[in-house]
């Protein structure tokens, strides 16, 4: 049983969803990624994505476009993600990585899964690969005990949706609408149908991502999914605070918005 | 006419296989969202390509809208540049928009209707492939929206006119390197988002399957025609195939037809820009490593941590970070071989033919010039070499005036040539 599913088991046993936040490794700075990611545990957040940054993130808006850039400029590579993970894992949250593929195929796919799996990082999102081209990374992943999480889209047809939850473990991750991460004003319909044609196909649980951004839209998403997934909303209130002093502060009273929302309230 | 049968046909040059895959190469790496759009172009591809409907107006649209075929031209005054070896240039440059980018344009526009969508996509580089696609948006009747580097804005600036003179909307991109590569994400993001009625007209042989297949499909008629027309001029094959490879799409298209006939050694040229050495350079295989990048495995520039290092040419067109991954499995298996030209050979090359046969080329095809050159004082005078003249030179001719120093009333100086 991996970390995921016991912090699933435990939100659905207090009747709630999950609540899971992003923030790329090196943002806003390669000292404070860590300091905002605990002001998100220590306000509600259950779980964390650390970003990968990647020079071509061709799912991301934007927001998430802009800080990614920050990290590479500042020199954020892939040893420097191992090691905000190895420090976020230490907050007892469980730590996972979302990362494009090319990044974690030039490290070595053995080579990462064993690494993450040795700095406390459980599982891993891969927005770009594919279950097909996934087949060296099933093997790592496996031998190293780390989830390895896929995608669903709204134009996913229910066969590719069987197909993607079973090369999936930990989660599936459900992208709320067609198009790339960012704030919407509202999650669209598609996301509760594609969760049911989800979780009518699969025992893993089913997690919401792209385009969740306030408690209001999380408690709407908690009423038909496992897990609530926000990053654009936590980057836009570090990118908008003049100082890391109010970057954690912004972050905190959002992920306690959110944790309230994924509580129903 | 004297026609020489192709050699015996062999599967393994024959990709891809039901996967999309080249070898190692090519794949689909994509956002999930993207699957569904790619499995119906596929189904429509291979629908259309066996429709004699579909080939019937494609091939009228070449006739009677491209001016296909292509003519073959024989460049005796340049051949003295290239060790006396014959030279025959195939004039993609005097399609209709001024490149080889149509052929592929013609063939995905139709998709794009037989699909019932109603808005088209672009990237583009040197503005060849947007200009081809507001162009063909604007015959049927489609939107047209063209995404475009910000530097390439500027250096293409006659090209982003052309496009909005035929109505489509230029979006220049700020993100990254504001050149081709940040373009192509720019389009996968709107077309993730649009997919519903938007198709995504990839202009070159990169990509998720079945781009690359797709698009070299829709330029085979290059090697195709040109195979005769070689023959019919000489009586026999070519020593040797020269093309530019951005991505790849006019190599590809002129090397698809000879791929079975082994003694026609096929010769890729990429950017070596100022040379592979200085780290300013598109030289993907001698200067990248395979990886993955826009959706296909192949040959990346990329640092040790797998970030795409930017690419440098003073050819748009080329100036690309990653190349087909059909070329790459040519690449490995040697059926085709690759080399760096610098920007000072490609435009010694370009000056040249100006000079010699009348012709300005495209700095792009001035590469696969220079390649002939250096080619043909290896094979000496015996050797036919033909080359991919892929596009004219028109959009360049800014870039060769400060090149050649010509601005405020300068002389082309001797010395350049």
């Amino acid at each position: 049983m991996s970390t995921l599913h016991e912090a699933f088991a435990a939100a659905r046993a207090d009747g709630r969803a999950l609540l899971i936040g992003y923030l790329p490794a090196g943002f806003p700075s390669r000292g404070d990624d860590v300091a905002v990611i605990e002001a998100m545990v220590e306000n509600g957040v259950d779980a964390i994505e650390v970003g990968l940054p990647y020079s071509d993130p061709l799912m991301d808006g934007p927001t998430i476009q802009d800080a990614v850039q920050r990290a590479l400029d500042a020199g954020t590579h892939t040893d420097d993600v191992l090691r905000t993970v190895e420090a976020v894992a230490r907050t007892g949250a469980p730590t996972l990585v979302m990362s494009y593929w090319n990044p974690i195929e030039r490290y070595g796919v053995d080579r990462f899964a064993t690494d993450l799996s040795a700095a406390g990082g459980i599982g891993v999102i891969t927005p770009d690969l594919t279950p097909e081209e996934a087949g060296p990374w099933t093997v790592a992943t496996d031998a190293a005990g780390i989830d390895r999480v896929f995608l669903v889209a709204p134009s996913s047809t229910d066969a590719r949706i069987a197909t993607v939850a079973a090369a999936s473990s930990g989660f599936v991750y459900a992208a709320s609408t067609m198009g790339v991460t960012g704030a919407r004003t509202s999650v669209g319909d598609a996301a509760r149908s594609l969760v049911e044609r989800t979780k009518a196909r699969t025992v893993l649980p089913v997690a919401v991502g792209v385009g969740v951004s306030t408690g209001a839209q999380a408690a709407e998403v908690a009423l038909y999914a496992d897990g609530v997934i926000v990053g654009s909303a936590f980057v836009r209130a570090v990118l908008d605070a003049a100082t890391p002093t109010d970057a954690m502060t912004a972050v905190g009273v959002l992920a306690a918005e959110l944790a309230r929302g994924v509580r129903g309230g | 006419m004297t026609t020489t049968e192709s050699g015996s046909y062999d599967a393994a040059l024959h990709g891809p296989d039901s996967t999309g895959h080249f070898g190692q190469f090519g794949g689909r790496f994509v956002p999930e969202a993207l699957t569904a759009a790619l499995d119906e172009l596929d189904a429509a591809f291979r629908a259309a390509i066996v429709d004699p409907a579909f080939i019937t107006e494609l091939d009228r649209l070449q006739r009677t809208y491209v001016g296909r075929p292509s003519p073959l031209t024989d460049a005796t005054r340049f051949s003295a540049y290239c060790g006396g070896a014959r030279v025959l240039l195939k004039r993609e440059d005097l399609n209709h928009t001024g490149s080889h980018k149509i052929n592929n344009v013609l063939g995905q526009a139709l998709l794009t209707v037989r699909m019932g969508k109603t808005r088209m996509l672009a990237e583009t580089g040197a503005g060849q492939h947007g200009v081809a696609t507001a162009t063909v948006a604007a015959l049927f009747g489609l939107e047209c929206t063209v995404y475009m580097g910000e530097e390439d804005t500027v250096r293409q600036s006659l090209n982003v006119a052309r496009m909005k003179l035929l109505g489509a909307e230029v979006v220049p991109v700020t993100a990254g390197s504001r050149t081709l590569k940040d373009a192509i994400n720019e389009a996968m993001r709107d077309w993730v988002t649009n997919v519903e009625h938007t198709h995504y007209l990839l202009g070159t042989v990169t990509g998720p399957a079945p781009f690359p297949e797709m698009v070299r499909t829709f330029h085979h008629v290059i090697g195709a025609e040109a195979r005769e027309q070689v023959q019919e001029l000489t009586g026999v094959l070519p020593t040797a195939i020269a093309a530019c490879v951005g991505g790849g799409s006019n190599a590809m298209g002129i090397f698809g037809a000879f791929l079975d006939d082994r003694e026609v050694s096929l010769h890729g040229y990429e950017a070596g820009g100022d040379g592979v050495e200085t780290g300013r350079h598109a030289a993907r295989f001698s200067g990248g490593a395979p990886g993955v990048l826009h959706g296909a495995r192949t040959y990346v520039l990329q640092d040790e941590w797998g970030q795409t290092r930017p690419s440098h040419s003073i050819s748009a067109g080329l100036d690309y970070p990653g190349v087909g991954p059909e070329h790459a499995w040519l690449h490995e298996t040697g059926r085709a071989t690759y080399e760096p030209v610098n920007d000072d050979a490609a435009m010694e090359a370009f000056g040249l033919l100006c000079r010699t046969e009348g012709i300005i080329p495209a700095i792009e095809s001035a590469h696969a010039l220079a390649g002939a050159m250096r080619l043909g004082r290896e094979l000496g005078p015996d050797a036919v070499i033909l080359v991919n003249l892929s596009g004219r030179g028109d959009k360049d001719v800014e870039t060769a005036s400060r090149w050649f120093g010509l601005l405020d009333g300068e002389r082309m100086p001797e010395g350049r040539l």
